[in-house]
């Protein structure tokens, strides 16, 4: 098996970095060699943030080059526009519709694009649109944006579900792990 | 049992397994989790020190009582600690020393990237190179059987990339050390006084060469000749990325960078037809080998600045990219980090960008501010600058300077280094005004514990030094204290201090908004009352994350429209809104009010 890359981005404080975690941790289950890469420090403060994860049976760089991810998970709308060049031409696209404003358009010195899944749509075949945000709600925790994005993942990946579900429940703590199941079966169903 | 580690938290691993009971350290980016890691082991002492000086001196103490010592710090804490280290080198350490230097190419949270392998050769201290995660655990167990074996201490070289990335690593169960601690005294050895040194200096040379001679069978220098057409010299992360577009050319991968393998760089040269020394950074094995004879290329088509990718590595040596569809190039708004909503930095940085004064900045999340709309930071060099260049500038500037010139330092940056140019200040009548931005922690890299917080890295109580009580202690006669939550407190106290003759130091004291101990809830999320709002714009003048400016367009707002000049409403993001009320501050029109 070639090795395979998914990017994750958004911005700081949404749960990206424990979200590839998960991923990392799910691969290791399914018996593959994993690397996953991501910058902590001034990016947390509400800046990009993004995680690679690259799994195969023998991964070297944890980092991928353009044209090389296979699937691409963006927290961010408009932030999806960012990494595309990442993505192979037949790679897979996954959007929370959430809008988070960067400084310059709070300030109204910048404009946040309005068509950004139409013109993702026109440029890659599969793009699953996720209203991330929502579903999260759904599920009685806000916060589970993250697990609903990994629900909607899961459904592009050929591994077994029950191995998703053992990462899951051994990852958070039993008050929490309710609701992140169920959000990771309605992101799971999109 | 194999787990799933980033490099930092393999570091500290091994160290563990290895024996290792002992670190110090201080924190900063990509270096603090080592630190963090390590301290949760059963058994083991770890402390934050003020700076790196102080953790590497905590660090040479134990070793030299016989100790295995881990010393943690990022590329440019060891140039705080590099006093010490260059003389540690000639006396040897008796028990064992590992420092651990992380690297930032590309500058992701530094002031620079500068190429820590130079102290290697400057210090005539051995360098290992991990690049990823297994090879961190293993490389810094070899790391202190080496400073075990040649009497040195050793560096273990880490960047970004590999402290930051997370790969599978084999954890092995711990080994538990003999205490070898015990008082022995050497004077000849450890006092470093000219006699002595001139004799150690020339053991140093000695070591030099046996590390030479080890580095030439040292298992973790790797030759592997696949296709003899390209041969790569390479080490830690680079290698991975030349594998990933390169596996069938071949390699020697070093493990130790310093000394180098100069017998297997001369065979390796000899078996493959076109030579390339791969490095992030500087031509550190590039000029090495071109001075033993060898034709190598390098820097003529790798770059010198930031990290590298697989792309850059496979661009440069083909000289394209794979590049299978351009996409169209589209012009996004940027996505700067910001202080967070709450941030105490934020009252005090809006308050001080509005006095027409120099800031002489530090290191810390308020170094933020000098991106607009606060525009409140007009210089940062490194850790405990701004109290110096403060007094300098002041002293320079004279009477043009009077009531002039701010420096502003975070509370653990301030007992990091910002005592001794404080008491220059005192001694030499400076004029200038110091702002200590205490926000109770180290909330740069993550809220570490420092000597004013009141607990240890391992959680233990200890004392707080009060900040207050320190500053005049150290001769400053004029110092107050503001709650940057206040605007207008803020804006008068240092408007009086700064009219004062001589140094003055205002505490601005608000715990950090992220700071769980503190369990801080500013106030409730605040919302723009649209009907009140003039559309003024001044609450957009605090950069707050939560507060957005809407146009007002279309049919709605033609009718919402009240003056002819108003153009739009501010609107406030409650899902991220802290409460802290500053907007409402601001606001000429009462127009920011409480949720309903």
């Amino acid at each position: 098996m070639d090795t395979k890359g998914i990017l994750i981005a958004g911005v700081g404080g949404q749960g990206i970095l424990l979200a590839s975690d998960i991923l990392c941790r799910v691969m290791m289950a399914a018996d593959l060699d994993v690397k996953k890469s991501e910058v902590h420090g001034m990016a947390q403060r509400g800046g990009c943030v993004t995680s690679h994860v690259r799994y195969g049976q023998k991964v070297y760089s944890p980092i991928a080059r353009k044209n090389d991810v296979d699937i691409l998970v963006s927290f961010e709308k408009m932030d999806t526009l960012r990494y595309l060049y990442f993505l192979k031409p037949e790679g897979t696209i996954i959007i929370n519709t959430e809008e988070l404003y960067p400084p310059a358009v709070n300030l109204g010195d910048a404009v946040y694009p309005e068509d950004i899944i139409e013109s993702v749509r026109q440029l890659f075949g599969i793009v699953k649109v996720v209203d991330a945000t929502g579903l999260a709600v759904r599920a009685g925790n806000i916060r589970a944006v993250n697990t609903v994005l990994l629900g909607t993942l899961s459904s592009c990946l050929p591994l077994p579900l029950e191995i998703w579900e053992t990462v899951l429940k051994n990852t958070f703590l039993p008050k929490l792990l309710e609701a992140n199941l169920k959000a990771f079966q309605l992101g799971r169903a999109v | 049992m194999k787990e799933l580690l980033s490099g930092n938290e393999a570091i500290a691993r091994g160290a563990y397994e290895c024996g290792v009971r002992f670190a110090a350290g201080y924190p900063g980016t990509p270096s603090t989790e080592i630190m963090e890691a390590f301290a949760t082991y059963e058994g083991v002492y770890a402390e934050w020190a003020p700076n790196e000086k102080v953790a590497m001196e905590v660090g040479i103490g134990a070793a030299l009582a016989g100790a295995r010592v881990m010393v943690v710090m990022k590329h440019v804490g060891v140039n705080v600690a590099a006093d010490p280290l260059f003389t540690v080198s000639y006396t040897g350490i008796n028990g064992a020393l590992v420092v651990v230097s992380a690297d930032d190419p590309s500058l992701h949270s530094s002031q620079n990237e500068q190429d820590n392998r130079n102290y290697a050769k400057f210090m005539k201290i051995p360098m290992l190179e991990p690049s990823d995660s297994q090879e961190a655990k293993e490389f810094i167990k070899i790391a202190f059987e080496i400073s075990e074996r040649f009497d040195t201490p050793v560096f273990l070289r880490s960047t970004t990339r590999v402290s930051h990335s997370k790969s599978v690593v084999t954890l092995e169960a711990p080994k538990t050390m003999e205490d070898r601690t015990a008082i022995r005294c050497n004077a000849e050895k450890y006092v470093m006084v000219p006699m002595n040194a001139r004799k150690r200096r020339v053991e140093v040379e000695k070591r030099m060469r046996l590390l030479e001679a080890f580095a030439e069978n040292f298992p973790e220098n790797r030759m592997e000749i696949n296709d003899p057409e390209v041969g790569i010299i390479t080490a830690g992360m680079s290698y991975h990325y030349a594998k990933d577009v390169f596996p069938d050319y071949s390699y020697v991968k070093l493990g130790m960078v310093h000394p180098l393998p100069v017998g297997l760089i001369r065979e390796f040269a000899s078996r493959v037809r076109k030579l390339y020394a791969l490095e992030e950074l500087d031509p550190f094995i590039e000029e090495q080998v071109r001075a033993l004879g060898i034709e190598v290329t390098g820097k003529a088509i790798f770059p010198y600045t930031n990290e590298f990718n697989p792309g850059i590595v496979e661009q440069a040596i083909i000289g394209h990219d794979k590049i299978l569809r351009t996409l169209p190039e589209r012009q996004l708004p940027l996505r700067p980090p910001n202080l967070c909503p709450g941030c105490p930095h934020r009252g005090l940085f809006y308050v001080l960008g509005r006095l027409k004064v120099f800031i002489s900045g530090d290191i810390g999340c308020y170094t933020l501010s000098f991106m607009k709309p606060l525009d409140a930071l007009h210089s940062c060099i490194c850790m405990g600058a701004s109290i110096g260049m403060a007094h300098g500038m002041s002293k320079a500037l004279g009477e043009k300077g009077r009531g002039k010139v701010v420096g502003v330092i975070g509370d653990s940056t301030f007992l990091h280094s910002g005592m001794t140019p404080l008491l220059n200040m005192a001694y030499n009548h400076s004029d200038a005004l110091i702002v200590i931005c205490d926000n109770l922690t180290t909330a740069m890299t993550g809220m570490q514990e420092h000597p004013a917080t009141g607990f240890t890295l391992q959680g233990e109580k200890t004392m707080g030094v009060d900040l207050a009580k320190l500053v005049r202690a150290l001769g400053i006669k004029s110092v107050r204290l503001v709650d940057p939550y206040d605007l207008k407190k803020t804006r008068t106290v240092l408007k009086e201090e700064l009219a004062k003759p001589g140094p003055s130091v205002v505490i601005s004291r608000r715990a950090c908004v992220l700071f769980k101990r503190e369990k801080l809830s500013p106030g409730k999320p605040l919302r723009v009352d649209p009907e009140k709002c003039t559309g003024c714009r001044l609450c957009l003048g605090l950069g707050c994350p939560p507060i957005a400016w809407k146009k007002l367009v279309g049919p709605s707002g033609d009718q919402k429209k009240k003056g002819e000049k108003q153009q739009g409403i501010a609107v406030i993001d409650l899902n991220i809104c802290s409460g802290c009320g500053l907007c409402r501050q601001l606001c000429k029109s009462d127009a920011i009010v409480e949720q309903i």
